[in-house]
């Protein structure tokens, strides 16, 4: 999950919140440069009021109004007053902000806004909406199949699937060929994302598979 | 538009591919591109894109010149050498204009034959172990690598570097490697690559052989699958491992058997063996094949089977312990040079058979077949594998079962296309000749 942060010193209580909720921030030197560069670069935009509340508001509504991207506010309590009539911010939270609750805000707002949630493993990346999936920011060249499994995957860690689930929850239907099908999947998937990550799949014998 | 296709649109567009090439194979198993652009790619989906088969080997004649390359959004790939500009491929079914599948495209010809496995409850797997040579060039004169003379500067573990290289060029295309080494000839390498479907398995060959090509090219040197270009070493051969699996079970695989094969898997044996003869020509198809077929070489010459025989024709690797599953037979007179598409319909097509008519399995061949007398194999009833192109021609021609396997079209194509090819080699003064005889007589 991404988002751009602003202001770039932000108090410490937000940064260690963020880290832990697992969002990877942009910090950005204004607002307006949010504005100018490609929007699409970042699904929202956290902004903390800090000390300077009124200005940011200005500049949320401003923000808002130029791109279209949802502001998450991290608020103090004393700037409660202030927030009735904020225009532009589409979720607030009242610091310092609780991890858990942070991660939650970000990712609904990340998803109103119709950016996608990707998906992570490790270094591994998967972006349910373009379907590219990248190792260690270098993209990785899976087929459609490959892609789905790989999610499957990501999506379900620590379980183990038989080969017939996998079969009937990723290929959906009763496919021509069976079982076998599913271990010459993850073969190509293990040999694509190469022998250190290769035992991301383990083969639990005479069951099936578990990712991670 | 099927899920698979619109991923692959998708794709194309994220990553900005500007080309894709759409890959099938001719009739001999060369490889054929035709390039298209992102824009075309829809269209190309759904109907196809026209390209003139008159100009592919065994395809059309002039009047019947237009055919359809459809691509199948399975086997899209990035390909991993090129990483200057983004280049995608996708292996295609050919289709008359009518949109019919065309019965001179091999990959339409096993399909058909695959589909006749499923109808008797059966799925056809294959690994291969591929072998080929490094050589400075591609001249008429093969120059090794790691022996002394042309080369000797070279370090022996440079051409190791080239196949660590290939291995990881095909790895990222997919195609997973279960382990590879330097061959018992100078400048011969061995990659085997992990079972998978049969159609997936035969475009895997195709991509691997140009992989192989690919790599070799980026350092300035020439890789090749010609059957056996140097005279006092092995050729490059193909050992196929076959099985048939019937839904989860492997079919061949019965534990308490004594041979520890089932009889479905003596069935095929005898299948293959029976009609060994007969599908030569197309798992062994050029001239300079059958220079490879000849004892002392490792590679078989008898029709005969054995379990742990390096000499037979069929063997039966040793099954790992409580791994049923792996339970194959390996055939192990085909080369690097046959049409994957073709080889596999006729190998498939001949177990079959021997599954359908219940051939019985003849016994195990004795130790080394080379050591009998010709008297001795006459009595234990071994026949040879056809000794020339020409010999392999005629048992095929008379074959009902490869006519059958492989559609009149191909059939016919092949073997006129076949029989030049042995006309011409026929005229050919070999250097043997002038070395023996133009001094003597």
């Amino acid at each position: 999950m991404e988002a751009a942060l602003f202001p770039k010193e932000c108090s410490e209580a937000l940064a260690s919140a963020l880290a832990m909720a697992g969002v990877v921030t942009i910090t950005v030197d204004s607002l307006e440069a949010v504005g100018i560069e490609s929007s699409a670069e970042w699904p929202l935009v956290v902004v903390e009021l800090g000390d300077e509340p009124m200005r940011r508001l200005r500049l949320i509504e401003a923000l808002s109004e130029g791109t279209g991207l949802p502001v998450l506010a991290v608020a103090e309590p004393a700037h409660i007053p202030l927030l009735d009539r904020a225009a532009g911010v589409s979720d607030l939270i009242i610091g310092p902000p609780d991890a858990l609750e942070l991660g939650l805000r970000v990712r609904r707002l990340a998803q109103i806004s119709g950016g996608s949630d990707v998906l992570r493993y490790d270094d591994l990346e998967l972006n349910p909406l373009t379907y590219q999936a990248a190792l260690g920011g270098q993209a990785l060249d899976l087929t459609y199949m490959e892609y789905e499994l790989l999610r499957f995957f990501v999506e379900h860690q620590g379980r183990v699937w038989t080969r017939e689930q996998l079969l009937s929850k990723v290929w959906g239907y009763d496919y021509y060929g069976g079982a076998r099908t599913v271990d010459v999947h993850v073969r190509r998937l293990r040999s694509k994302l190469g022998e250190e990550r290769a035992a991301w799949i383990t083969t639990v014998r005479s069951v099936g598979y578990r990712f991670g | 538009m099927s899920r698979q296709a619109d991923y692959v649109l998708r794709t194309v567009q994220e990553r900005g591919i500007r080309f894709i090439r759409l890959w099938f194979t001719d009739v001999q198993g060369f490889l054929k591109s035709v390039s298209i652009s992102p824009q075309e790619l829809e269209t190309a989906f759904e109907e196809g894109m026209t390209f003139d088969g008159s100009s592919i080997d065994g395809y059309a004649r002039i009047q019947e010149a237009d055919m359809l390359a459809r691509p199948d959004p399975s086997t899209f790939q990035i390909l991993p050498w090129r990483r200057d500009e983004q280049v995608a491929r996708m292996f295609c079914d050919i289709l008359t204009p009518d949109g019919e599948p065309f019965a001179g495209d091999p990959r339409t010809v096993l399909k058909a034959n695959l589909q006749r496995a499923a109808d008797l409850g059966y799925t056809f797997y294959v690994a291969p172990e591929i072998e080929y040579f490094y050589f400075a060039d591609n001249g008429p004169e093969p120059k090794v690598l790691d022996r002394g003379g042309y080369f000797d500067l070279t370090p022996l573990d440079v051409a190791q570097e080239y196949r660590r290289k290939t291995i990881n060029a095909i790895e990222k295309m997919g195609i997973p490697v279960e382990h590879s080494h330097h061959e018992v000839a100078p400048s011969q390498h061995e990659i085997i690559v992990r079972y998978t479907d049969a159609l997936t398995m035969a475009d895997n060959i195709m991509s691997f052989r140009l992989a192989v090509k690919e790599v070799a090219l980026e350092h300035g040197i020439h890789a090749t699958f010609m059957p056996k270009p140097l005279e006092d070493h092995d050729g490059s051969g193909m050992h196929l491992h076959l099985s048939l699996f019937s839904g989860e079970e492997n079919a061949f695989g019965a534990p308490a058997s004594p041979t520890g094969l089932s009889e479905v898997g003596e069935r095929f044996a005898a299948g293959l063996l029976a009609h060994a003869a007969e599908v030569t020509a197309v798992t062994n198809q050029w001239v300079n094949s059958y220079k490879r077929l000849v004892a002392g070489f490792e590679a078989p010459v008898y029709i005969t089977w054995g379990r742990n025989n390096q000499s037979a024709l069929v063997r039966l690797p040793n099954a790992k312990r409580n791994k049923p599953a792996s339970v194959r037979l390996e055939y192990r007179s085909p080369d690097s040079a046959t049409n994957p598409y073709l080889a596999l319909s006729v190998l498939l097509a001949a177990g079959l058979e021997g599954i359908e008519h219940g051939y019985p399995l003849p016994p195990e061949a004795p130790g080394n077949v080379f050591d009998l007398s010709s008297r001795e194999r006459a009595e234990l009833g071994i026949d040879r594998l056809p000794e020339t192109l020409s010999q392999a021609l005629d048992a095929m021609e008379s074959s009902d079962l490869v006519r059958r396997a492989l559609g009149d079209h191909v059939f016919g194509w092949f073997l006129r296309n076949k029989r030049k090819e042995w006309e011409k080699y026929q005229h050919h003064v070999s250097r043997f000749e002038l070395e023996t005889y133009l001094p003597v007589l």
